[in-house]
Parts: structure tokens; C-alpha cells; sequence
């Protein structure tokens, strides 16, 4: 039987191992399949706490580790950074202490300072979930991700895959990168060199100055979400010539092959990175992601909540 | 100095390939005797030692009444009562594609034991629907129930001694139900 995750926290992709990634992936098949019954809960968290401390906004997200908490029966509360003390001048570990008093099972954290869920995770007791943390890592996003690919490609290696956008700005694009490169697949940056990261090549990727090069043979083409509250006018000259250089549309994506799949982590610009005729066209897989969300959170929430120090010699005794 | 060592004894087989095969005809005609030929029943597997168990006491029926009964498997793992003590381990699907409603419902497992994985079977059925009745099926009974669950249809009773385990292996030629007692120790 293959073991759940090694460390009590999930604070990226890149501690992980590819077992790991693949027990998460087999786990949130069957909370998928909790999701689409008609009693769509499961009693396996009663009587645990879920804090969901969220320091940027986000709707999806916050709502996809709410519902996924609360499919499995946890108490789940939400704290956003603009109702919480923050805003009167608390401090990050104060604030953490404060809640840890609380005694939350798992706190899942978004904070828009890179490595803000790590320093959390040394000070406190519970288990901490990154649910976003500045420009580092998103790793329940390239779980869910992942999960969608399986699904629909129904293998996770050897696949070409096409990360196009702002991956300067993008903790998505980063964690998909180490895991989809983990799983033995060809993953490509295309990106107006202002949007790609400095030391790039470390991620082990192709980096394309074209997104037709890109795209060319891809069996998934992910969109990023050009981040307009991040860029100040000197990384792009305008919207509209991102739009015409590095937009998806229907004729950029022909060059990919014709079963593969478009994926955008959400929210959409539409008719800026992504055209309407291909955001809602047959090889968009975008609305399987928001579900599959819920199903990884689960299998996420789940793995964390079971002991880590109790061993699998249990198994070898009679199951019950 | 005092050292413990322990000698694992030599495990016992209890079923051979033909008493389960025996069994699981028993235990399918009961079955059809029960609920008056099996045409409104369904079989539901315990995963994972239920399900071949479920399998082919559904091909049983289907010999000897001509019935086709509907199979689904159930996982119990998100409705244990032991999940935060327990190392996390990959969750298997549910797949039950019949309505529950209102049906006859066979749970099948390969060992009865504490009656604790029954209890979370039932508890993860009912979360499909409402079945008229639920019945519960076991290839062994090996005793030590801490909840008030009794199996309605079993192949073997036999007690095992608390450390020990039975060993199914279902599949093929090499069915068989070992005994395995627990490790004896002495003081060396």
C-alpha cells in the first residue's frame, strides 16, 4: 500500500516526492467521487478545525479549501486579512500565535510574501497548508492541475506541456513546473523575456521566445493570468500587444495537437491571454479544474489530519 | 542480561482452494434462500477483501437461479473511527451505480473481525440511500467483535487468538485461508 505524505505540512512542490504526489492524486479520485453523490460529505474530519487565513484576497481558492473542509466534515472558519487585526498593525507571527491558542488542526495559509507559510510552520504546532505565498509556490494549484491532465490524458509523463504568460509573477507556474518536470514531462515557458524569471534553466525547462514555438505539438497548453496589479508599465508596453504577440486563440492553438487540452488557473482575462473562442471551446478543460480543486484539497486535508508517526505495521494485522 | 526472543509459528492453512470454493456456494444459496431467489438483492464488496468475494458469489447466483445481481464495492477509509491515529494511506473509490433506495442490500467482506469496518460500510451506504435491508455476508468469522454486528451469512467461524490474523488470498488456484497465531516468546 503506498503511504500518504512524509512531512505533517504542505508548504510546496519541491519538498515532495513523486510518490507522494502520485498517493495525493490517487486519493482525490475517491473524493471526487464524494463530490459528485448525492450526500456529497464524509464524516472522516468531525471534530477538527480548519482555519483559513487568507492575507490576499482570492475567491476560489478560499472556496475550493472551504468546501473541501467542509466535505469532510471539519469546522472550517475563514479570516481575511481585511477583517483581521493585520490591518490594525498586528504582526504575522502574532497574529499565528493568536490562532494557534485557537487550537486549529490545520491552518491553510495565503500571504503574499514568499516563504510565509514556512516561517508559520516553525512556529506553530498544527499542520500549515500554502494556499498561495507571493512569488514561490502554489502547490494544491499543480496538484489540481495534475489531477486534470491524469484525467484527461490519462497519464502524467511524457507529456509536452506549455506554460505561457507571466511566469515571472506566477507561484503557479513554478509549482507546475517542479511537478510536472518531477513526473518525467517536457515543460515549456513562452513569456516576453520582461515575464520570465532570472535563472530560468534551473526549473529545467525550454524557454520559447514565441508562443506558437511553444505550442507546437503540446498535449497541454496552460494559460497564466497576466497580472495587472503586478506589473507597473515598464514590463509590457500594452495590453492589447501582449494580446496580438501572446494570446491563445483558436489559430495558435491548432498548431498543438489536436486532443490537447487548455488550462487556465483563474481568473480569466479574456481577450487578453486567452480568447473567448478557445476559453470556452471543446479542448478547454478550465471549469474540470475548479472541480478536481476540491477533490485534491480533500485528499490534501485528509493526508495531513492521519498520524505520521503511527506505522503501517497495522496493516499487517487484520484491517480492523 | 535477559534477551526475548520470539518464534513465529508455522502458519496454518484453514481453507484450501476447494473449502472456499464450497463456501462461497453455501454461502451464495443461503443467500438465495434468504431473500426468496436473489432477484432483489444487490451485493456490495468491502474494499478490498470483499470484492472478489462479492464477484463471485454474484456469479454463484447467477448459475444456480439465473439472476443477475448488481455488484458495487464500497470504501471505507474516509468513515473509520480511527482516522487520526492511523497513517495515512491512498484512499480507494466507492463505485455503486445501482439506486440503494429501497433495495436489498448484501455487504461482503472476507474477515469479520471487530465489526468496526462494518459499522463504517454501513455508515458510507447509507450515505447513498436508504436500503430496505441490510444484510452481511463474511468467506471467515475469527470472533473478537467490539460492536454489536453479526454476520448473517458465514463461510468459517473460527477464533483467532488476538496477534494472530487470517490470511485470504483470493484469485485463481491459489486460494487458501492461512492461520497465522501470534509470535510465541520466551525469556533466552
Amino acid at each position: 500500500m503506498a503511504t500518504g505524505l512524509r512531512d505533517r505540512h504542505l508548504l510546496g512542490i519541491e519538498g515532495l516526492e513523486r510518490e507522494e504526489i502520485e498517493a495525493v492524486l490517487d486519493s482525490a479520485e475517491a473524493f471526487y467521487e464524494v463530490s459528485r453523490r448525492p450526500v456529497r460529505k464524509v464524516p472522516t474530519l468531525r471534530g477538527k478545525t480548519i482555519l483559513n487565513v487568507f492575507y490576499e484576497n482570492s475567491t476560489r481558492t478560499r472556496t475550493s479549501f472551504e468546501l473541501a473542509g467542509k466535505r469532510l466534515s471539519a469546522d472550517v472558519v475563514n479570516i481575511s486579512a481585511s477583517s483581521s487585526s493585520t490591518t490594525k498593525g498586528e504582526t504575522l507571527s502574532d497574529t499565528i500565535r493568536v490562532l494557534e491558542a485557537m487550537h486549529p488542526d490545520i491552518v491553510v495559509i495565503r500571504h503574499s510574501a514568499s516563504g510565509a507559510p514556512h516561517y508559520v510552520a516553525e512556529r506553530v504546532s498544527c499542520s500549515i497548508v500554502n494556499a498561495g505565498d507571493g512569488l514561490h509556490e502554489h502547490p494544491t494549484q499543480a496538484l489540481l492541475d495534475a489531477f486534470t491532465i491524469r484525467r484527461h490524458k490519462g497519464t502524467l509523463t511524457g507529456l509536452k506541456v506549455a506554460i505561457c504568460g507571466d511566469v515571472a509573477h506566477s507561484r503557479v507556474a513554478r509549482s507546475n513546473a517542479l511537478l510536472l518536470t518531477k513526473l518525467g514531462n517536457e515543460v515549456r515557458f513562452t513569456a516576453p523575456r520582461t515575464l520570465l524569471p532570472s535563472h530560468v534553466e534551473q526549473y529545467g525547462v525550454s524557454v520559447h521566445d514565441s508562443i506558437e514555438s511553444a505550442v507546437e505539438g503540446a498535449d497541454v497548453v496552460m494559460m497564466l493570468r497576466i497580472q495587472k496589479e503586478r506589473l507597473d508599465g515598464a514590463l509590457l508596453p500594452s495590453m492589447r500587444e501582449y494580446a496580438r504577440t501572446f494570446g491563445l486563440n483558436a489559430r495558435r492553438l491548432a498548431g498543438a495537437k489536436p486532443d490537447a487540452v487548455v488550462m487556465h488557473p483563474g481568473p480569466m482575462n479574456r481577450g487578453v491571454e486567452i480568447n473567448p473562442d478557445v476559453a470556452d471551446g471543446k479542448q478547454s478543460v478550465i471549469l474540470d479544474q475548479v472541480e478536481a480543486g476540491v477533490a485534491v484539497r480533500m485528499a490534501v486535508l485528509y493526508m495531513l489530519s492521519a498520524d505520521p508517526g503511527s506505522g503501517s505495521s497495522v496493516t499487517k494485522l487484520q484491517k480492523e | 542480561m535477559s534477551t526475548k526472543a520470539s518464534i513465529p509459528p508455522p502458519p496454518e492453512t484453514v481453507l484450501d482452494h476447494d473449502d472456499i470454493g464450497r463456501a462461497i456456494k453455501r454461502i451464495a444459496s443461503a443467500i438465495v434462500e434468504q431473500t426468496k431467489g436473489g432477484s432483489s438483492i444487490a451485493l456490495v464488496g468491502i474494499r478490498e477483501g470483499g470484492v472478489p468475494l462479492s464477484n463471485r458469489i454474484a456469479s454463484e447466483i447467477q448459475k444456480s437461479e439465473g439472476v443477475r445481481v448488481p455488484i458495487g464495492t464500497i470504501e471505507i477509509a474516509l468513515y473509520r473511527d480511527d482516522v487520526a491515529s492511523r497513517k495515512a494511506e491512498v484512499v480507494g473509490s466507492s463505485d455503486i451505480r445501482f439506486a440503494v433506495d429501497g433495495q436489498d442490500v448484501v455487504l461482503v467482506d472476507d474477515v469479520v473481525h471487530t465489526g468496526r469496518t462494518v459499522r463504517a460500510a454501513i455508515d458510507a451506504l447509507l450515505d447513498y440511500g436508504r436500503p430496505r435491508r441490510i444484510w452481511l455476508a463474511a468467506l471467515t468469522d475469527r470472533g473478537g467483535r467490539e460492536l454489536p454486528i453479526a454476520p448473517d451469512f458465514v463461510g468459517l467461524a473460527i477464533d483467532v487468538p488476538a496477534g494472530g490474523y487470517l490470511e485470504v488470498t483470493l484469485g485463481g488456484p491459489k486460494d487458501r485461508v492461512v492461520l497465522v497465531r501470534p509470535a510465541f516468546e520466551y525469556a533466552g
